[in-house]
């Protein structure tokens, strides 16, 4: 009886087509992702099970850094202009043209109001968390100016308030933030926050279930 | 596995030890390597697309500047549960009424929280119950978000953050938080 013949070569698999598919999900995901551009303040974001995205047009950005320093950024140059021309006003701070358009070149605004002069002529790259913030004091809130030249500038059009905060910024800070915003009668603002798995077996999973 | 086909093997002998036939080269590659590193590159471009998408809660304030009693919305008392944030991740929760001695006053978790927020949803009429958040001065940002994340948690609609009164903080501060 013939015995059957054992081949020793080990079985070759052709690794092309899998080399294909690899790199072709690899360019989709490289072309599709937007990489998150290094943040001059460093912030640690809340969970939260919230689905919303958050925005990223028309974006009014304060942050408060784990010390509590309060920062402003917004995201339209030109209405940053306006929006520092309306705080140079209203507070009478005495800076000039050349003064008001380097700030809105800049990327963040992180000092109280009377500090504004100094700030113009720092660099960007000094734009960090060693500012010493705003002013958030309930007798001399900074933030109060601000949000109303942002009204002011951005009425009727589209503006979204953005609260980003750290997980160990303490309260205060952030009811100084809200404060601000109410006493310009902007009840509307979001909280960025990293999503979360909804815990299984709260009213929000059973509610999510019956989808 | 995927090695390379070096083919040259069998061909030896047929034709006598004087003469050289050329030796087939495969043109075969080894591709192990290159898929390895296109699914590595790859998962690091599917985790790091989805998670820089922030998420955002939406939160409304209240108008409380006018102090106009008849325009305001009172909450029964019997409906209201109240939630105090205080140091180290601490809380503390009463229904009803504030007591000045802060007897009715319960210490929870950020964990624990929940199971109460759901029993009181359940043991009040749904047009009475309302969640008042009072984060106290040396609570966190993130211990705030926690509680409002609670509220979407336990599906409560009426919820509102209020600044602390000064007979709550006072309570809060004589519990060492």
């Amino acid at each position: 009886m013939a015995r059957p013949v054992i081949s020793r070569k080990t079985p070759s698999i052709d690794m092309t087509a899998m080399c294909d598919v690899a790199f072709l999900l690899l360019s989709f995901f490289i072309l599709a992702t937007k990489l998150k551009p290094a943040e001059a303040i460093p912030v640690t974001n809340p969970n939260s099970v919230s689905t919303q995205v958050a925005p990223d047009k028309d974006v009014i950005l304060v942050t408060i850094n784990k010390d509590g320093k309060v920062f402003l950024a917004i995201q339209d140059e030109d209405k940053k202009k306006s929006i520092i021309e309306g705080v140079n006003t209203l507070r009478s701070l005495g800076l000039s043209s050349d003064q008001i358009d380097k700030l809105s070149k800049q990327s963040v605004i992180g000092v109280p109001l009377t500090n504004l002069k100094e700030q113009s002529a720092m660099n960007e790259k000094d734009l960090t968390d060693k500012l010493p913030g705003m002013s958030v004091d309930s007798s001399d809130n900074d933030m109060k100016t601000w949000i109303r030249a942002t009204n002011e500038v951005y009425i009727g059009t589209p503006a979204n308030f953005v609260i980003k905060g750290d997980n160990v910024a303490k309260y205060p800070g952030f009811r100084s933030v809200i404060d601000a915003m109410k006493a310009n009668e902007q009840f509307q603002f979001k909280l960025v926050t990293n999503p979360e798995a909804v815990p299984a077996g709260t009213l929000l999973w059973e509610a999510n279930k019956g989808k | 596995m995927a090695d390379v086909d070096l083919g040259g093997d069998s061909g030896h002998g047929k034709k006598g030890p004087g003469v050289k036939k050329a030796k087939k080269l495969s043109t075969r590659v080894d591709l192990t390597p290159m898929v390895d590193l296109g699914f590595l590159l790859l998962t690091f471009f599917v985790f790091s697309s989805t998670l820089s998408q922030p998420a955002a809660i939406h939160l409304t304030m209240p108008d409380d500047r006018k102090d106009d009693l008849q325009d305001q919305n009172q909450a029964k008392a019997s409906g209201a549960l109240t939630i105090i944030l205080g140091k180290d991740n601490s809380v503390f929760y009463y229904e009803g009424e504030p007591s000045a001695t802060g007897a009715n006053w319960k210490e929870s978790s950020l964990s624990d929280i929940r199971s109460e927020i759901v029993k009181k949803k359940q043991s009040t009429p749904a047009d009475d119950f309302v969640v008042v958040i009072m984060p106290g001065d040396s609570s966190t940002y993130s211990d705030v978000v926690s509680i409002l994340d609670e509220m979407k948690i336990s599906l409560v609609d009426r919820y509102a953050l209020v600044n602390i009164d000064e007979a709550t903080a006072k309570l809060l501060a004589s519990k060492g938080k």
